[in-house]
């Protein structure tokens, strides 16, 4: 049967035509599809390491950015506890000084005071010596108004001022 | 008994339309005519047989269809060198009998429908034959079709960066179907390190198999022709994979042909084993050949077996011929999806196998 018979002119022209096809599609067709592809693949695949690189290194960063945030907000917590303290520490010494300073008034309040009262004493005893004066004039005039008393007087003064001196 | 006959014919195409075409011959030229034709009608025979294999071979002209009784065939130019020298015609000058310098077309016999010439002895004599036939001008067009799609596809490339961006529609389709060969089959049966070399050889088999084949059902012009049905068409694509083969094959390959690592007695007296490892060498392009000739060819004969179901039971009356119409009509579907998928299945497998083929003569000898 002359199907399964190859026929030698279309071996001849499979031959020359599938030769061509070849030559032509080897050199200008396919390696340079195929090419490109492989090109593409490796920029698809070194994208992808890219970003795994760049997802990676982003983890990271997130990590340093919660260490960072957690640094902050202790140093912040930090800051604010040293701020209470100073305040704290500052209110207590206002207070002392104001204590202090309220003593010192009181003290220098009593110390006038005190001045006062003695200087009113002393006022107070100069009147009194005073009025004692002029009591005792007064009595002595009336003691010596009579000669009697006078010469009295002069005795006794005499003798005390002997006494005294002896 | 011609009816009769044709009733049986039509059964055993639903069968087996193949074998059924076979027949045909033997059966329609032994058939007499007594039982009249109840129409009336001129009792013209549909030669389901002629019609297959004047499909299935190849012939001189194009012959597209029949309009108004007349055939309606593209002319082709005939290239023969005869006793009296070269030959150049279109096949319109040989057709229906017709002589032409010396030179006609066989009616019967070994070269029939081939062109003869008369020898010395009254013998046909056949020429050096290197015309431009159907399967010729369907392998050129095939040929032309695939360069103008692969160049298409490889301008794109060259006109754009292909690291930046990637290709859409037709550019796309083709870099789909190119990095599915390239990567699924040559890649994995050839090995990493050396299918570089053989891609381009494998790739364009590949697609120059899956275009015939598409173009091959094709109903029309300029598809249609049987051109990876025939076997000069697989011959010659099995001949290049069994060079890529044995042409490229390293030290290890043929050690293993020449000398295999058996026992002695089976190699050194008498060269049993060379001699199955030699018959292994050729069986494999030969599976390769027959596999996608004898697939093709018995899709294009089953189809073209459901259409001719039609033809034949016209004189069946309308009702069995309507019947049969639906029928073929709906195997004919059927037929045409299957070779569709056969299509692709045997470029697939003729690549596959031709890739794990060279692979195999390229394997390292393993440890």
């Amino acid at each position: 049967m002359n199907l399964m018979l190859p026929d030698s002119g279309l071996l001849f022209w499979m031959t020359i035509i599938f030769a061509i096809v070849f030559f032509i599609l080897a050199k200008f067709g396919f390696p340079i599809i195929t090419g490109m592809v492989d090109k593409r693949t490796k920029r698809i695949d070194d994208a992808i390491a890219a970003a795994r690189k760049a997802e990676e290194s982003l983890a990271g960063l997130a990590q340093e950015q919660e260490r960072l945030l957690a640094e902050a907000k202790a140093e912040q917590a930090r800051i604010l506890h040293e701020a209470a303290a100073q305040r704290d520490s500052m209110i207590a010494k206002a207070q002392d000084e104001a204590r202090e300073e309220a003593r010192k008034i009181m003290d220098e309040a009593k110390e006038r005071i005190r001045e006062e009262k003695e200087a009113a004493l002393r006022d107070v005893r100069k009147e009194v010596a005073l009025l004692s004066v002029a009591i005792a004039e007064k009595v002595v005039r009336k003691e010596i108004s009579t000669d009697k008393g006078q010469m009295e007087l002069i005795d006794r003064m005499v003798d005390e001022m002997t006494t005294m001196s002896s | 008994m011609r009816r009769l006959l044709n009733i049986f014919m039509v059964f055993v195409l639903l069968f087996c339309t193949g074998t059924a075409a076979l027949a045909g011959n033997d059966v329609s030229a032994s058939a007499d005519g007594v039982i009249p034709d109840p129409i009336g009608e001129p009792a013209e025979d549909v030669d389901v047989g002629e019609i297959l294999f004047g499909h299935i071979g190849d012939s001189y002209g194009w012959h597209i269809t029949d309009w108004n009784g007349k055939h309606v065939t593209i002319p082709l130019p005939c290239i023969v060198r005869s006793s009296t020298g070269w030959h150049v015609f279109m096949s319109s000058k040989i057709e229906h009998g017709h002589e032409y310098e010396g030179l006609f077309l066989a009616q019967e016999g070994r070269y029939e429908d081939k062109i003869v010439e008369i020898g010395p002895d009254g013998e046909f004599v056949r020429p050096f034959d290197i015309s431009i036939t159907k399967n010729v001008a369907s392998l050129m067009f095939t040929a032309i079709l695939l360069i103008a799609l692969v160049l298409a596809t490889a301008r794109w490339y060259k006109r754009h960066d292909a690291s930046e961006e990637a290709p859409k529609g037709f550019t796309g389709l083709m870099e789909m179907m190119i990095s599915m060969v390239n990567d699924d089959l040559i890649k994995p049966s050839i090995g990493e390190k050396e299918y570089r070399k053989y891609a381009p050889y494998l790739l364009t088999a590949f697609f120059f198999i899956f275009l015939s084949n598409l173009l091959g059902i094709v109903p029309f012009f300029p598809g249609g022709a049987n051109v990876t049905g025939n076997i000069a068409v697989t011959m010659v694509l099995a001949l290049c994979t069994f060079v890529a083969i044995n042409l490229f094959g390293n030290r290890h390959y043929w050690k293993e042909i020449l000398w295999p690592d058996v026992p002695i007695f089976l190699k050194f007296p008498i060269p049993i084993m060379q001699t199955i490892e030699i018959f292994g060498m050729i069986s494999k392009p030969f599976s390769l050949m027959v596999r996608l000739f004898a697939n093709i060819m018995a899709g294009h004969a089953m189809i073209l077996g459901l259409v001719s179901v039609i033809f034949v039971t016209v004189k069946l009356g309308p009702v069995i011929n309507g019947s049969m119409t639906a029928i073929s009509m709906l195997f004919g579907v059927f037929m045409d999806c299957l070779e569709l998928l056969v299509a692709f299945i045997q470029a697939y497998v003729f690549t596959m196998l031709s890739a794990v083929f060279i692979g195999l003569s390229r394997q390292e000898e393993h440890a």
